[in-house]
């Protein structure tokens, strides 16, 4: 462990020194393991947050208030610590160059995360396919990554956030959850047949689907990853 | 690779005796489950006692609620490695029901809402150590729980105590339930830490 | 509603087959649908698996872990099939990683 990053007031980002590790798609994940000195065990996955050629492997990780090991992760862990992870795995919520575009990314707090190493991929290799990335976050200050959301713009990534509970004065973004119209607004025609990718917690990702569907956009060009809980 | 700060949900057990060995003491209460959590209304429910019996009986809900209850506070162990000190139920004693039907038979294979089975020798749910109960620290049952109502057999691993369980088949053969057939043990007692067959 | 889709056990599904498994095509038995393993519906009951149908609940995969030894139920699928494509399966394998201390 190379770094603990604050992200917000609830997620900080793990940075690793990994010299071992085979490389990774974009989207995909790895499950961490906890020992503790009586030999519990606690296992979760989190997505990579970082492009494959990077030279460290960087998870982001949100604090669940009843959460068992992402309180440790976020608030106890610090560098020189090691982690034991397995992966990365996963080869469904994953987008690299070959599966084209153009794309839409719907995010839902930390459902972020993954888009994450799929955007700086996309610029490493210097993709042009085009993006619609749409973020909901609670308030800006839990808007995670917000700084490099707003350079994305330049680099042909088109950025929509709404903020759901909060919104700081002279707000421009949209409010509220995501739901039909906005998707409406935000997202490609269906006749674009766009790459759709929906992360976040069970019940946004279920309701963010649904609604795609409801507007036409194919179900089978929609890929989900539900991070289990409710919604943001 | 041991992390000596991470201690999970884990509260120390405050008496080690308790505890059968590989478990680990929790306040919180976690909700597993190999399935959607059925809601099945009371007026819909009812419980039977059926197959090697001499008289099968069925308990509608109000028929349930009108039995001899009891209120019983017991330690609970899963297969998982949590184990709950102190936990409260209401119910009414398998003996009860297991009198009203006269069993020949020697094993029972008990059945719920949502398809779970879970098989048990019928001499484990006797002599005061199971119940039926559609309460839980005071309240009525919560369907993430088991409710309208569960199995409470707090001798054997947790998986034995079924959740929404809707009755008892009882047989002469002692056939697997659900986990059984997937490798968890016939039996389940947690102090002989019989978590899958062969153990 | 179910917590967490196939993406949650592409780890213990990986385990089993050998290769990458979320984006393989199950059929359900019951009910006809067929979608990628990603999106079935997962229960965790460690040390134990299930998934089940998204739309019928249907018992499709079950997977004990029984110290090491998996013990696999699949018939709740009438197909399961390996898509072909680029989109298939990862180019890198899983692999189990202890990173030096640094510091």
């Amino acid at each position: 462990m190379l770094q603990v990053r604050t992200e917000t007031p609830r997620t900080a980002s793990l940075v690793l020194d990994l010299p071992q590790w085979p490389g990774h798609r974009p989207g995909q994940h790895v499950d961490v393991r906890l020992t503790a000195d009586d030999g519990y065990q606690a296992q979760r996955s989190y997505s990579i947050a970082s492009a494959p050629d990077e030279d460290q492997l960087v998870l982001t990780v949100e604090r669940l208030d009843d959460g068992e090991v992402s309180p440790y992760l976020v608030d106890e862990l610090h560098a020189g610590d090691q982690l034991e992870l397995r992966g990365p795995v996963g080869g469904y919520f994953v987008w690299d160059e070959p599966l084209g575009g153009p794309l839409l990314w719907v995010a839902g707090g930390s459902g972020v995360v993954p888009f994450r190493a799929m955007w700086r991929y996309r610029r490493s290799v210097g993709s042009a396919v085009a993006v619609r990335l749409l973020c909901s976050a609670r308030s800006l200050p839990l808007l995670i990554y917000a700084d490099e959301l707003r350079q994305l713009a330049c680099d042909g990534v088109a950025v929509s956030v709404t903020l759901t509970r909060e919104q700081p004065e002279g707000w421009q973004g949209h409010r509220g959850r995501i739901d039909r119209d906005l998707l409406a607004e935000i997202s490609w025609r269906p006749d674009e047949r766009a790459l759709v990718y929906v992360c976040g917690p069970t019940a946004f990702v279920e309701a963010a689907a649904n609604a795609l569907v409801d507007l036409g956009h194919e179900a089978s060009r929609i890929r989900t990853e539900r991070f289990g809980g409710t919604g943001t | 690779m041991v992390f000596s700060r991470f201690r999970g949900r884990r509260v120390p057990a405050e008496d080690a005796g308790r505890v059968p060995p590989g478990q680990y003491v929790t306040n919180g209460f976690p909700v597993l489950s190999a399935g959607p959590t059925p809601r099945t209304p009371p007026e819909s429910w009812n419980f039977s006692v059926q197959g090697a019996v001499r008289g099968a009986q069925s308990w509608t809900w109000a028929d349930f609620r009108a039995l001899p209850r009891e209120t019983v506070t017991v330690d609970i162990h899963c297969v998982t490695k949590w184990s709950k000190l102190d936990t409260s139920w209401s119910g009414v004693s398998l003996d009860t029901l297991l009198d009203a039907a006269g069993p020949t038979g020697r094993f029972v294979l008990a059945f719920c809402d949502g398809g779970y089975t879970t098989n048990l020798p019928i001499d484990d749910l006797r002599g005061g150590r199971a119940w039926v109960v559609d309460e839980y620290a005071g309240e009525p049952l919560p369907a993430e729980h088991g409710g309208p109502a569960r199995l409470l057999v707090p001798h054997l691993y947790f998986w034995k105590s079924a959740k929404w369980v809707r009755g008892l088949d009882v047989r002469d053969h002692n056939g697997p339930g659900f986990w059984e057939s997937y490798g968890y043990h016939d039996y389940g007692d947690p102090w002989k830490e019989q978590r899958y067959q062969g153990d | 509603m179910y917590d967490l889709d196939g993406n949650a056990i592409a780890a213990p599904l990986f385990d089993v087959f050998g290769v990458e498994m979320t984006t393989a095509v199950g059929t359900c038995r019951g009910c006809g649908w067929a979608g990628p393993l990603a999106e079935v519906a997962v229960y965790l009951v460690t040390p134990g698996v299930v998934a089940r149908c998204p739309r019928c609940d249907a018992l499709l995969i079950v997977i004990v872990d029984r110290r090491g030894m998996a013990c696999l139920e699949l018939a709740g699928f009438s197909s399961l099939e390996q898509p072909g494509g680029p989109g298939a399966t990862g180019r890198t394998r899983p692999t189990r990683t202890e990173p030096r201390r640094t510091s």
